[in-house]
Order: structure tokens, then sequence, then C-alpha cells
């Protein structure tokens, strides 16, 4: 008993006070700036292993990019990547960032739902899913509710059943296999429901986008609500951007 | 001679592999595990080619550090006598082998379907029609769990024959997570596509992954990687271990209800994961390990920040594990737990930590070392032998120390880091190469065969996953079902690993 005390005590206070404006340490790959400069486009495009550069008017796909940091090494003056982790948006275009754009990636509070932010702004309970995720993007989910991220005094958590969730988290570029499972799941939750689509494989297949083992038609039926990006997705991100979607007001 | 023989990281010509005669190649490979715990399976797979199918087998010798390899021709209609029938440890292949190429077993026990891969020969049957066992009675009845977990897991699906609250029977049914990671390997024909996709095959073991890809690779192309790539990849290594095992600490103390520990070792994991964002940007070191290069140099700032790092860490885990090992609330859950005992583990071919808990010697750092392994330091496998769930955990504790002071003793020797650049590679023609490391979870490998122009023809990958499934529905007989949570998280086995 003592014992356990001491540690508590020793542990100190563990929780990030502020989770919208903390630092991440270090050289953390979040939203990138295309500079102006010219560079040789066609390598530049033909270097991303995922598609995620898109010429004519240059820019990064944050929903397909895997923030390998390759283009940012291979030309260092054209793309930098900024620290600022807060890469969760409700509209799929804002996560394309174009040459000279040094703009914050926000949620669109106008076209989010009128009953989101009544119903859950202050209590939402998610139903978590991979669909062939790696398993990096779970750890993250997981980690948002350690002592640290302590994503639960917002009243946001995961549970374990879909009939006491407010929406579903989907994780993975959705395997065939999972296709079923994954509808079944999210028909079992009560309406109104949300879904969120966490990591660049959920948002677009990432690598495995042309693979013929996914089935992403799940997400052709049903209005996506927010995307979080990420390689896996920062605990930050997703705090950030479900805090963003359920409570920026009008 | 009925094999080759060669080393890890070696790169050997496809057709000094020598062919042998299905009859021959079965008795040759049973003959080679026949009575030698030090041996065992580590990849068996097929090839197709125009007409036929050309299976590969794998053995390694960890006394000798060496693997043999042999090979066989088989019709594609073929009906053959299984090696599984003989030796359990080709239980898994066999059954890969029949559901990717429609080779039939007349005589495996345990003729199921494997992961029902996109390309299976049977497209028939789906993953709803899996045939579990079961059984008629009324005393007896099923619990089935999954696909979907309640907690924020991968999916997979668990049928239990129970007694009451007792676990007579598992079976574990896998496949949900199939991407094709093995046909991408073939169709991307980018180097970063393939470095992408091998960090993206577990993400939890993004290093153990990249690593046994970036020294297949290399070898495979005949690069001798300096001293700094060997470098960052064992560091790497044992910090993924480090993290991994602490994470894994954290959710055993969930599992059993110990708030506490939960919290702490939670907290515990994020210094080191952060550790790696300062070095390479991500948390799970994403982008860090490629072939021919490193994009983020290791400097000696960075040696001191880690220095640090292990300062604070050992302190409180320290005080930590302490607590947890001594208190008999905690004990009580975690001894006679999920039991494999060293016989079964050999049967079953188990790999890895848990392979080590349950009193086997199998360690790649050790039996077939790559990198910075020897060079740097002789690393000194720690067993245990009691095969429960607390040996697992235990081994964990002290695999996490070990990997500190590996860690400290890289740290003293920082090699010069070169500028990166790209190194055009290109891969020797009609060859055969087979990189194993030892992951956080164990025995990772990599197998690569290139045709007459030096492109790929076959990508095998196998996760440690891939054997310890086996373990776990052992371990959890005549248990509790309460227990199965805490028998699951000793084991922390990949889904994405397994189905590819
Ligand atoms: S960081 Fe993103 S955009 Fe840049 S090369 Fe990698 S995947 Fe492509």
């Amino acid at each position: 008993m003592f014992d356990n005390l001491k540690i508590v005590w020793h542990q100190g206070k563990q929780f990030i006070p502020d989770v919208t404006t903390e630092q991440v340490p270090g050289i953390f790959r979040g939203r990138p700036i295309i500079t102006n400069e010219k560079v040789d486009e066609e390598a530049f495009v033909e270097l991303c292993p995922t598609k995620a550069i898109g010429s004519s008017s240059i820019c990064i796909d944050l929903g397909k990019c895997t923030f390998c940091g390759e283009c940012a090494v291979q030309f260092p003056n054209k793309i930098k990547f900024t620290t600022d982790y807060k890469l969760s948006t409700n509209i799929r275009e804002r996560l394309v960032i174009y040459e000279g754009n040094d703009k914050p990636i926000e949620v669109d509070p106008t076209t989010v739902r009128k009953e989101i932010h009544r119903i859950f702004g202050h209590s939402l309970k998610l139903r978590q899913v991979s669909a062939g995720g790696d398993n990096s993007c779970e750890w993250e989910l997981t980690a948002s509710n350690n002592v640290q991220f302590d994503m639960s005094r917002f009243g946001i958590d995961f549970v374990a059943s879909p009939r006491h969730a407010d929406g579903i988290v989907i994780t993975g570029p959705i395997t065939q296999n999972m296709a079923e499972p994954l509808e079944r799941c999210y028909n079992a939750i009560p309406e109104p429901k949300i879904i969120i689509l966490a990591g660049t494989d959920a948002i677009s297949g990432g690598i495995f986008a042309d693979s013929a083992a996914i089935d992403r038609s799940f997400l052709s039926k049903y209005h996506i609500d927010l995307y979080i990006a990420g390689n896996p997705v920062h605990p930050l991100t997703i705090i950030n951007g479900i805090l963003d979607f359920t409570r920026k007001k009008r | 001679m009925n094999y080759l023989e060669m080393y890890n990281n070696q790169t050997v010509s496809i057709n000094d592999i020598p062919k042998l005669k299905y009859v021959e190649f079965m008795e040759s490979n049973l003959q080679l595990l026949k009575n030698k715990p030090e041996r065992h399976c580590v990849n068996y797979f097929g090839v197709k080619n125009e007409n036929n199918i050309t299976v590969y087998c794998c053995i390694a010798d960890d006394n000798k550090h060496q693997l043999y390899i042999s090979s066989s021709i088989l019709a594609s209609d073929a009906t053959l006598s299984s090696l599984t029938a003989q030796n359990h440890n080709f239980e898994k292949f066999e059954r890969e082998i029949h559901e990717n190429f429609g080779i039939a077993y007349f005589d495996h026990p345990w003729l199921k379907p494997f992961r029902f891969s996109h390309n299976r020969s049977d497209k028939n049957i789906s993953i709803a029609d899996y045939p579990f066992y079961s059984t008629e009675s009324e005393e007896l009845h099923e619990v089935g769990v999954g696909p979907i977990h309640a907690g924020i897991i991968e999916p997979g699906h668990f049928r239990f024959i129970c007694n009451g609250e007792q676990i007579l029977h598992l079976e574990i049914q896998l496949g949900y997570q199939h991407r094709g990671v093995e046909q991408l390997f073939l169709h991307k024909t980018k180097l970063l596509e393939r470095a992408t996709l091998a960090e993206n095959i577990a993400g939890d073991t993004t290093v153990g992954h990249t690593t046994t890809f970036s020294n297949l690779w290399e070898s495979l192309c005949d690069f001798t990687p300096d001293h700094s790539l060997q470098f960052s990849r064992t560091l790497a290594l044992e910090l993924e271990r480090i993290a991994i095992h602490t994470g894994d600490l954290a959710a055993i103390c969930a599992d059993i209800a110990y708030q506490l520990g939960n919290s702490v070792y939670g907290r515990l994991r994020t210094p080191i994961v952060n550790f790696f964002q300062e070095w390479g940007g991500n948390r799970f070191a994403k982008g860090l390990i490629r072939p021919g290069k490193i994009n983020f140099p290791f400097t000696p700032e960075l040696a001191q920040r880690l220095s640090d790092i292990f300062i604070a860490y050992e302190r409180d885990f320290n005080e930590m594990s302490e607590q947890f090992f001594s208190l008999p609330s905690v004990l009580s859950r975690l001894e006679k737990t999920g039991i494999v005992t060293s016989d079964e583990a050999l049967e079953i071919g188990m790999v890895g930590i848990a392979a080590r808990s349950s009193g086997l010697v199998r360690d790649i750092r050790y039996s077939h070392p790559n990198n910075l392994y020897i060079k740097s330091f002789m690393h000194k496998p720690k067993i245990k032998i009691q095969g429960d769930v607390f040996s697992r955990v235990k081994l964990r504790e002290e695999e996490i120390h070990q990997s500190i002071f590996y860690c400290k003793k890289l740290l003293e020797n920082i090699p010069e880091f070169k500028k990166p650049e790209n190194i055009p590679f290109s891969p020797g023609s009609n060859k055969f190469t087979l990189a194993l490391t030892e992951g956080w979870r164990g025995e990772i490998c990599h197998c690569a065969i290139t045709d007459e122009n030096g492109n790929l023809k076959n990508y095998k990958i196998k996760d440690p996953s891939h054997h310890n499934w086996m373990a776990l529905a052992q371990s959890v007989r005549n248990n509790e079902i309460s227990d199965f949570p805490v028998c699951n998280k000793s084991f922390n086995l990949s889904y994405c690993g397994h189905d590819l």
C-alpha cells in the first residue's frame, strides 16, 4: 500500500495540461509547407511511394502521404515538414496542401451536421474497428487515453460494444475479409452516429490503395464525418481533431 | 548433398539449391529436424511457375549458425503425403501452400484454410465459412469471440469449447487483416514503395521488418552497408524491443486490473517512442530504416538525450517493477497460468520471447547474428523454463534491462554518418536471399527470389506470429476462460503480420 503510494508520489503529474497548445518533441513530421521554388517536377512527383504529390499546381495530399519524409530529404528547399500536428478535418479536400500555402488545417464548422455539437459535444463514445490496420494507429488510439494524453477528461472514450457507441473509428485500408464485419458493426450503432477515418491507410488505402485484397465500398455508401491524417495518427492529432469536430461553434 | 548450406543474409544462385524428388525432399527435411532441438523450420513456401510449383524449405541450425535450403518441384494438381503428419513444425506452412496453390495433402491432420488470401486457389469458400472444430455435447458449450474484439486491437476470430469456466479447446481463425502484401512486393517496383510496404507489414515491428528487408535487399544487390547503417539498425531494434515490451507490461497490468502498473508502464513507453520521433520524426520509426542509406543521422546530441532518457526511465521502471513482481495479487494471476511446456514449444516450432520463456534457446541475435550483434557485444539469450504467463512477463522485464545495456554499449562508439544518397540498386539474376532478424516478438524471416532479368519473382514474409499463434491456443487449455486475456497479452501476437 505505502509502496504503491510512494510510486504515485514519484510519478508526480504526468498529464499534458493543455493538449491544444502542447509542443511535440524533436522533428515530428506534421503539416508540410511547400515553397514556390522551381524543381524538377517530374522527379519530385515520381519519388513519392503513394502518389501523394500532385503535379500541375504542386500539392501534397496528406490523406495519401505516408509521412516518410523522403520528399523533404531530396528537395529540402521545396518542402518542409512543420511540427504542426493538427491534421484533422471534416472536408477531405482540406488535407491537400498546395504550394505556398501555410494555413492550418481545420474543421469547417458550417458543414458539421447540426446535431453533432448538441449531442456529442460533451460526451462521445466510440467503437474502434481495425480493418487491415497495421497496429500502429491502434497503439496510438490506445495511447490517446493514457495518463499523459488522457482524452477521457473530455468525455471521449472507446467502448466495447457498438450498441453503446456514438460512432466508429476505422483504421486500415479495409480488407475484403473485414468488409462485412465492419458493415455489421456500423449497423449495430444507434443513430445518430459518426464515422471517423484514422490514418493514411483508412483515408486513402495508403500503400495498399491498389491491392486486389482490399474492398473500400463501405466508404462510398456513407458520409465520412472526420479525417485524421497520419501514419500512424499522433495522439494529439486525434484529440484535437475530435475536439474541433464536436465542439467548434459556428 | 540434399541441401545447400548458407548463412543469414547470404545470397546464393537459385540453381545451386538442390531440386529433390518430393519423397527425398520430405525425408531429408524430416531427418534434419529429427531429435535436433537446435534446428527448426524458418520458412517453407511455394513459388508458382508456368506449369508447376516449386517449394523451398529452409531449416535453421542454431549451433552451426547455418541454414539448409532444399527444393522440390510439384505438379499443380498433386496430392501428397504431408510433412506435418510427422513433424508439427510444418503445420501452418503446409496449410498456406494448400490454400495458395491447391496442393492436397492426404494425411495432414488439420488442413484448414489459412488466411483466405485474395489469390487463394479455392474461391468458393469465404472467410465466413471457416470449418471450426465443434463438438456435440449436453455439458460443453462454445464461446465465439471476434472478429472484432472488445478493445482497440486487430481482428481475428477465437472459438472456445468450454466445460463451465474451463477451456478445453481454442481454435484461432485468422485472415481478416489480409492486405496482399507479398503480391504488392512484386507489383510495386520502386525501392521506396517496397520499403514502405515492409514498414507496414506490422506497425508494431516497423524496425524489425524494415531491417530484415534492408539487410536482404543489400545482400541481393551486392551492397555492403557501412558501420553507421548497421549501428542504426541494431540500436533501433533494441529501442523497439524496449518500447513494445514496456507497453506490453502496461497491457498485462490492465488485464489483471492493476491500475497503477498500467499507468506507470504505459507512460514509460512514451519517452522511448518519443525518442524515435526525435531521431527520425515518427514515434514508430517509420521512415527511419532504409536500404543503402539513412535519412536521419544519429548525432552525439541524440546520444546524450538517449542517455538522459535511460536514467529517468530506469529509476521509475525499477521502482515499479520491484513492486509489481512482488505483489501476491499480481503473482497469483500470472504464475502457473497459460503454461506451454518446452516439449510442446519444440513440437509447435515456437520462436522468440515466447519460446525463450518455455526453455528453448531461440534467438537470432545469438544463433544467426546480423548487423552489430557479435561485433559490438555478445548477446546471451535470457531463458525461463516454466513457460507460464509469469515467465513471459518477467522475461520482458529482464530483456528491457538487457536491451538498455546494449544500447548504452552502442552509444559508447557513435560512427560517422554520411549524407544520405540514393544507391542505384540492381538485384542479381536467378538469386535466392534469406534474411533473419530477431524482432521484439521473435524471429522475422524474409526470402526473395529473382528471375533471369533480376526482377523479383517471389517475396516471402514470415512474422514470428506465424509460429506462435498455435502456442497461444495450446497455452489456454484447461485454464479458466477469464484468464484468456492475460494469456493472450503475454504472447501479444500480430494479426496483420500473420495475415499479410
Ligand atoms: S512524405 Fe509523403 S509526400 Fe513526401 S514522399 Fe513521403 S509519402 Fe510522398
